[in-house]
């Protein structure tokens, strides 16, 4: 939606003056420094994806094979971390984890944005700006006194403290996110919905959920990434093997002792990454408007 | 628009009975929300400050001991290493991404084809779990086998491997660079979304006037986005302030508390180490950085609002 918004003021002159500078210019002035970016921003996924197909005797022989290919690439590595290692449980825990904290996220900002919008409670002003001051406090800070909460309620060790703390920061980024979108929606329908005699409920299950749909997924993909890439958490609250997340369980339990696994190490971190990645690609547009929008509000 | 007044506003009949039962309403769906946010959020930021006056330890209840925390972190020559090391971090980490940052979104922003593509790509970095990219750098830094060093060393340019974690200076450049590039994105793509609000007429007619590439930077492309970039700055500064993944994976603080950020260190001293309320010190000594960041931010907005003309 946002970046529908953005980009209206170029219609008067979508060309700009691009068109004045000739070829050879913009080669050096563009697309040479755009090549470098690129290629710097991807080579570490690059590098990541060789050494996970590569057989260990290449991995660190690089006076006999050239280290940016490879010459016969194998699976032994991805063999190795799907059947000889707990990462499978680690990536369905990180599922389950995402998946339950985005939903608990996502059903309170709608309530929370569209009273705060909507219903326009007494301060509801001040609760919106609490809401966005929530959105800056840092894990960092919180995970001494969260582990000590967590711990006191029982739920130390369990997938279960990992749902409940983090809609601790999906929650403000979402209700900021769908106070925006629910503001483009117009109230004129409501009132409608109003005098036809819908109840509160009905007009946010009916009229505005439905025209928000663009909002609720931006909201969704960006809480699951958040969720999914989350680590101080999880490794605070986290002890045994078979409650870790991803990030966590590769980290702590595939690095040992000081040989390291780079095959199946980076093996791990592609497959932790794909599905974020997948999701990201299936999505870029909204993805790109909840992280600007977030920024233009 | 002063709807939240607390009298409501002649309306239809329907509307205003509905209105009068606004706050009631208003509670009810805040409800799940303000759970939350209380329980889990204010309610541990409380708890955190107080953690730090006390000498709470893993499995043991502490007990009130004043600023002790404090006055041992003042004496204490790693926690001011640490300091020091998150603001050295910090400011060099955001400068560099605001730098290259901005030359991204400018280039981005010109007529390019596959437009949509580059900025998916551009964005990937930020997208991927900083752990397991981290994990990635870690590889790219090793001592023995860096492919830096091997590339560097076949152009001739250096004779031994570059030890890049193991020694204080390089491992602090490290760290940044790899900081620097999981940022570049999120700097760029908000910052190319200012810079697409920004009418290319302006540009044109600045140029009509005479003005150079660089004078319509300085004085039409920059001051316009001067809003955004305040906000942008503000978060990236905020989360490079508090980072924790990258160093614990890269470096775990070493070598010799060279690259430990006070994140770090709050997680070493209280998790591994036990001290609950030392650790909980720590954290609460960045909440004043992390304060002096949200006031930049709101002042960066106040101007946004005069800039437009909004004027309340």
């Amino acid at each position: 939606m946002s970046s529908n918004q953005a980009t209206a003021p170029l219609a008067d002159h979508v060309e700009g003056m691009g068109y004045l500078s000739s070829l050879p210019r913009r080669v050096v002035t563009v697309y040479l420094p755009l090549l470098v970016f690129v290629i710097v921003l991807l080579f570490p996924f690059y590098w990541m994806a060789i050494t996970t197909v590569k057989p260990n005797d290449q991995l660190t022989d690089y006076a006999n094979y050239s280290p940016f290919w490879v010459v016969g690439p194998t699976l032994e590595h991805i063999r190795y971390l799907l059947f000889e290692t707990s990462y499978p449980g680690w990536l369905l825990n990180t599922i389950y984890v995402s998946v339950g904290a985005t939903a608990l996220a996502l059903v309170a900002s709608v309530l929370a944005a569209y009273a705060i919008e909507r219903i326009r409670f007494r301060g509801s002003r001040i609760v919106g700006l609490l809401i966005f001051l929530a959105y800056l406090v840092p894990p960092s800070i919180l995970f001494i006194p969260l582990a000590f909460i967590v711990f006191k309620l029982g739920i130390y060790d369990t997938k279960l403290a990992l749902i409940v703390t983090y809609p601790t920061f999906l929650i403000p980024f979402c209700t900021w996110l769908l106070m925006g979108y629910f503001r483009s929606i117009p109230y004129e329908l409501e009132e409608s919905a109003l005098v036809d005699g819908a109840s509160r409920w009905q007009i946010l299950v009916r009229v505005i959920l439905p025209l928000a749909v663009p909002g609720l997924i931006s909201a969704g993909i960006f809480a699951f990434t958040l969720s999914w890439n989350e680590f101080i958490y999880a490794l605070t609250f986290i002890q045994s093997s078979e409650n870790k997340t991803v990030p966590v369980g590769v980290l702590t339990e595939l690095v040992r002792g000081d040989i390291f696994e780079w095959g199946s190490l980076m093996a791990g971190a592609l497959f932790g990454s794909l599905p974020v990645v997948i999701l990201y690609s299936f999505f870029v547009d909204y993805y790109v408007s909840s992280m600007t929008g977030a920024v233009k509000e | 628009m002063s709807i939240a007044t607390s009298r409501p506003r002649p309306r239809p009949s329907a509307f205003a009975r509905l209105v009068q039962s606004k706050g009631m309403l208003g509670t009810l769906f805040m409800l799940p929300a303000a759970v939350f946010l209380i329980c889990l959020l204010a309610y541990p930021l409380g708890l955190g400050v107080w953690l730090g006056f006390t000498d709470t330890k893993i499995g043991r209840e502490g007990i009130f001991i004043g600023l002790e925390n404090y006055e041992f972190l003042w004496a204490d020559s790693v926690f001011w290493l640490s300091v020091f090391n998150t603001i050295v971090y910090t400011v060099v980490a955001s400068a560099l991404k605001f730098g290259l940052g901005l030359w991204l979104a400018l280039l981005l922003n010109q007529h390019l084809p596959f437009k949509s593509l580059f900025r998916a790509i551009v964005l990937l970095p930020w997208v991927v779990p900083t752990v397991l990219s981290a994990l990635a750098f870690w590889w790219i830094y090793d001592s023995q086998f860096s492919i830096i060093s091997w590339s560097l060393m076949q152009l001739g340019l250096i004779q031994q491997p570059i030890n890049f974690l193991g020694d204080p200076i390089n491992a602090r450049i490290s760290v940044i660079v790899a900081n620097v590039w999981r940022g570049i994105p999120f700097v760029a793509i908000s910052l190319l979304a200012g810079l697409q609000t920004i009418s290319p007429s302006l540009q044109e007619a600045a140029s009509l006037d005479g003005a150079t590439n660089w004078q319509r930077f300085r004085h039409v492309t920059l001051p316009l986005l001067t809003p955004i970039i305040a906000v942008v700055m503000t978060f990236s500064v905020l989360f490079t302030f508090t980072d924790f993944q990258l160093i614990y994976v890269l470096t775990k603080g070493g070598p010799v508390n060279a690259t430990h950020l006070m994140a770090t260190l709050s997680f070493q001293r209280g998790i591994p180490g036990g001290q609950l309320g030392e650790g909980a010190a720590i954290a609460v000594a960045m909440v004043p950085f992390l304060l002096a960041a949200i006031l930049f931010s709101f002042f960066g907005l106040q101007r946004r609002r005069w800039q437009q003309g909004g004027g309340e």
